[in-house]
């Protein structure tokens, strides 16, 4: 028996990484340094202003919401840490799941709780209700004081 | 760190799952939504908030030490100094945060 011959090592080069596994590892970094930002933001104005977690309720959302910027704030938001969070999770079950098969129903339950996550926070963001009314017209009750607002 | 990023990492994934289906609350009533979040205010919850920012500020800090250390070699050569400097940004995050949430929980004022 003689030893395999060897193959000249494998240069270190970028291209050792195929394009998708690349793409999330990139999406990865840049996702990371701009959720700092919208986190730190979130948990600022949520948790430090004002009365803090005791001040959160309907109202508070329909306040923050009723303004376009914060729509678009919260939904980049959830998209990127949903994101993040999933690659994430992928690169833990593809370290730890031992079977192939075990491996392909977790990522495949990941993937799809992700994309349930994601429509939901999304339609919640953009198809919120900030007066909601029951099926007699009537609003609900712990609508804003200020309702309805044109 | 690397084990520390793995943890808080689930954990915040966990939490974001739970935060976006708490939230959707808010099409199903306002008294829904109130409710629910009426239990985030409880002192118990309120710990658990104080662990999850904790998560949050080590796993961003420590995240940030990462793509440091990858990108510029001054990062690498400092990179045992870098984990100090995040534990330090995590103390002081936190010294910013726990006494104003602790009131916010305790101080009965809601």
């Amino acid at each position: 028996m003689t030893a395999p011959e060897l193959s000249q090592p494998m240069p270190r080069t970028r291209k050792r990484m195929n394009a998708t596994y690349r793409w999330w590892w990139v999406f990865q970094r840049v996702s990371g340094v701009i959720l700092v930002v919208l986190i730190f933001t979130h948990l600022f104005v949520n948790l430090m202003m004002g009365d803090g977690v005791s001040q959160i309720d309907f109202a508070f959302v329909a306040g923050k919401w009723a303004a376009w910027y914060w729509q678009v704030i919260d939904f980049v938001m959830l998209l990127l840490a949903m994101l993040h969070g999933t690659n994430g999770m992928s690169y833990l079950i593809n370290d730890y799941a031992r079977s192939r098969r075990s491996r392909a129903i977790l990522q495949a339950i990941l993937g799809i709780a992700a994309v349930v996550i994601i429509v939901l926070g999304s339609l919640v963001i953009w198809t919120f209700e900030p007066c909601p009314v029951d099926a007699t017209g009537a609003f609900l009750p712990g609508v804003p004081s200020g309702c309805p607002f044109n | 760190m690397w084990v520390v990023h793995r943890v808080t990492g689930v954990a915040i994934f966990f939490f974001l799952v739970v935060h976006v289906i708490d939230t959707s609350l808010v099409r199903v009533s306002p008294e829904a939504y109130n409710e629910v979040i009426g239990s985030y205010k409880t002192p118990l919850y309120g710990l658990v908030e104080a662990g999850l920012v904790a998560a949050i500020l080590l796993h961003a800090f420590n995240g940030l030490r990462v793509i440091a250390v990858d990108r510029w070699t001054w990062a690498l050569r400092h990179q045992r100094m870098l984990v100090w400097i995040v534990w330090a940004l995590f103390a002081v995050g936190m010294a910013g945060f726990l006494p104003r949430h602790l009131m916010h929980v305790f101080g009965g004022a809601a």
